[in-house]
């Protein structure tokens, strides 16, 4: 408030008292309505994504009638868990969903592990060739897979990995690594550099400091990263068609079987589907801002 | 024992020399204060001796032991941040302890040793909360416990006080000088408050690109400034400089500022000699002057254009030549702006300088840089 009235006061040059009530009254309804064009705003975003996420959530709790009835309802009332067990006992969906966690938490233990010392390197250390490294690390991403879909194939075949859950698993590492890194290193680089060297003066090694000081600090960042990698590899679809057969995950089960299943189905997958996403996100925001009260600064 | 020796430090960043060849000596249980402005190498300096900047040139010494390529831990030295940099993730109780418990301490001591470090900062009711729920006054209690529970023979200070407001900053710096008194640790003080400087150091060394331009007491540091550097940057109102032209007459060494005659003491004809016909500086510190309302033989006539009451004093800004000079006078000298004043320049409280070296002329040079 006091921003908006100080440039205006010096405007006018002689204000009279009823001149300054006037355009102070002016300028709270400027700011009301700058604040409430934001409010509409956040709310039209939020619309645009949370309604799908609730029309799969209550068509996965309604019964597979409902779900073929037009127009929807608002609500599933009375819920239903008929599309979900329907959904869930079709024949592949379990192991697929086995197979995709497994896959996933491969994925994680292996991308966390080796993103957190890559990204502590990049966020504390000048090396030589530090750019070069950000850079080649960022065009794993850039290059598309499906370039190299066929000689993925081939060579997983040659190696005898093809149609195996670790073999998938090495692979979401190798699409997840990038993004890890470049989280986890932003997080190291929140930790300020003081800390390691109070750390150091009072008796630890660079890597006591780490696991004491630092390692500690970044948790939280570190554990988003990982739910992180889990979510995308929960959801990556294109590689595990490609590497898999039998043994497939479940965004690639459920896309095998789309064309030849209902809408329950779909409904039921698309919401089984969300899941991780959601926990995701409600875990980091009570993780990440409450971790230790207010952490550093 | 814990004497530190600094010999011939070099450190450069790129091109920049941020520490040129200094020397520093530091006493066992003395209290040193590296003061100069911001970039003038103080703290690049105090890392050096913490082990967290390795030296390009020159060595380290702590207890007679070359610490040059040890690392911190290895120095027996504590350390206290100007951002605090106490451990959010811990309790004050751990923060405090850490030291103790990196060196393995027994838990009895650790307990005991915490406990006297909360209860000297005044935090020991605090022990059990997090860093996060606390000010940036208390804060800094930590950051000081836990440097003096370790008790190491060497403690490092890097501008503690530059984060607090004005009020607390006041009240740390007595406590703080109380509490070090009492410990028996050889301390480096780094600062740019030259008030701080002068209120807690045995022996101040002043600072300038790289340079250690004075090491000495306080008083002397402030009384005797071994160039115009040290004295514009010590004291407020800083030290004033005339022009003064350096004329024989009948023998005698005179200083003429404008057509009033300074008669420096005996023991500097010799010296100003050298400066015969010369333009020098004189430098003298406000409050060293006499100001007297009549005239007197000895007394410069000069015109007051601003007079600044201080409370304490009134300090008076007076324009000699090109040159302004400010007057500090008792507050009960009653002044006005554009009135006439006669002033007194004792000729003891004289520094004498060299205009394009800045550096004080003296006798012998080692009056001066004792």
């Amino acid at each position: 408030m006091t921003t908006l009235e100080t440039p205006m006061n010096s405007t006018t040059t002689r204000p009279s008292m009823e001149a300054t009530a006037a355009d102070r009254k002016r300028a709270k309804r400027r700011h009301s309505i700058r604040r409430g064009s934001i409010y509409v705003l956040a709310c039209i975003i939020a619309l645009w994504i949370l309604l799908p996420i609730w029309l799969i959530g209550t068509m996965a709790f309604s019964t597979p009638e409902d779900v073929r009835d037009y127009p929807k309802q608002f609500a599933p009332i009375p819920a239903s868990t008929e599309t979900m067990d329907f959904f869930l006992n079709t024949d592949g969906i379990q192991r697929a969903a086995r197979n995709s966690i497994v896959v996933a938490i491969i994925t994680l233990i292996l991308s966390t592990l080796l993103a957190i010392p890559a990204g502590y390197a990049i966020a504390r250390y000048l090396f030589p060739g530090r750019d070069a490294i950000r850079l080649g690390i960022l065009s794993v991403r850039a290059f598309p897979i499906v370039v190299l879909a066929v000689p993925l194939a081939i060579t997983f075949i040659k190696w005898d990995m093809y149609d195996k859950v670790y073999s998938l698993a090495l692979m979401h590492t190798a699409l997840t690594l990038p993004t890890t890194i470049l989280v986890v290193a932003s997080v190291f680089a929140g930790v300020p550099y003081e800390l390691e060297e109070a750390a150091r003066i009072f008796g630890c090694t660079p890597a006591k400091a780490f696991w004491k000081v630092v390692l500690p600090l970044a948790m939280p960042g570190i554990a988003a990263a990982a739910i992180l990698t889990f979510v995308l590899s929960w959801n990556e679809v294109f590689a595990a068609i490609l590497l898999t057969l039998t043994n497939r995950t479940l965004p690639a089960q459920i896309l095998y079987t789309l064309d030849k299943s209902g809408d329950p189905f779909k409904f039921a997958g698309g919401f089984f589907m969300l899941i991780p996403s959601l926990i995701f996100i409600f875990f980091i925001r009570r993780y990440l801002f409450n971790m230790y009260g207010q952490l550093n600064k | 024992m814990a004497e530190i020796m600094v010999e011939k430090a070099v450190k450069r960043f790129g091109k920049f020399v941020a520490v040129d060849e200094v020397n520093l000596t530091v006493n066992d249980r003395e209290f040193v204060v590296l003061l100069g402005p911001s970039g003038c190498g103080k703290t690049t300096l105090l890392r050096a001796i913490a082990g967290l900047g390795m030296l390009d040139e020159g060595r380290v010494m702590i207890g007679n032991r070359d610490v040059t390529y040890l690392s911190p831990k290895d120095r027996n030295i504590s350390m206290v941040f100007q951002n605090y940099a106490i451990f959010p993730h811990m309790k004050v109780y751990d923060n405090i302890a850490f030291g103790l418990k990196m060196r393995k301490t027994a838990k009895e001591v650790v307990e005991e040793r915490v406990q006297n470090a909360a209860k000297l900062l005044h935090i020991e009711n605090m022990l059990d909360r997090y860093p996060g729920a606390m000010s940036g006054g208390q804060r800094q209690r930590v950051a000081v416990a836990r440097a003096i529970a370790v008790e190491s023979e060497v403690l490092l200070m890097d501008e503690p006080l530059s984060n607090l407001d004005a009020l607390l900053r006041l009240e740390m710096r007595a406590e703080l000088k109380s509490l070090l008194a009492r410990l028996k640790a050889t301390t480096i003080y780094v600062t740019h408050d030259q008030i701080e400087a002068l209120s807690m150091g045995d022996r101040i060394a002043v600072m300038k690109q790289g340079q250690i331009l004075q090491f000495d007491n306080p008083t002397r540091v402030y009384d005797i400034p071994a160039n115009q550097f040290v004295g514009s940057f010590i004291g407020n109102p800083p030290m004033n400089f005339l022009r003064g032209q350096v004329q024989r007459e009948n023998g005698a060494i005179k200083v003429n500022i404008g057509d009033f005659h300074l008669s420096p003491p005996a023991e500097m004809n010799e010296p100003l000699r050298a400066y015969e016909s010369k333009s020098i500086f004189v430098g003298i510190r406000a409050e060293n002057m006499e100001t007297l309302a009549s005239p007197a033989p000895d007394a410069l006539a000069v015109t007051v254009e601003v007079v600044e009451p201080l409370g304490s004093q009134n300090l008076l800004t007076i324009r000699i030549g090109e040159d302004i000079l400010k007057v500090s006078t008792h507050p009960d000298f009653k002044v006005h702006a554009h009135e006439t004043v006669y002033i007194r320049f004792p000729p003891a409280k004289i520094r004498w300088m060299d205009r394009d070296t800045g550096q004080a002329i003296a006798p012998s040079l080692d009056k001066v840089l004792a």
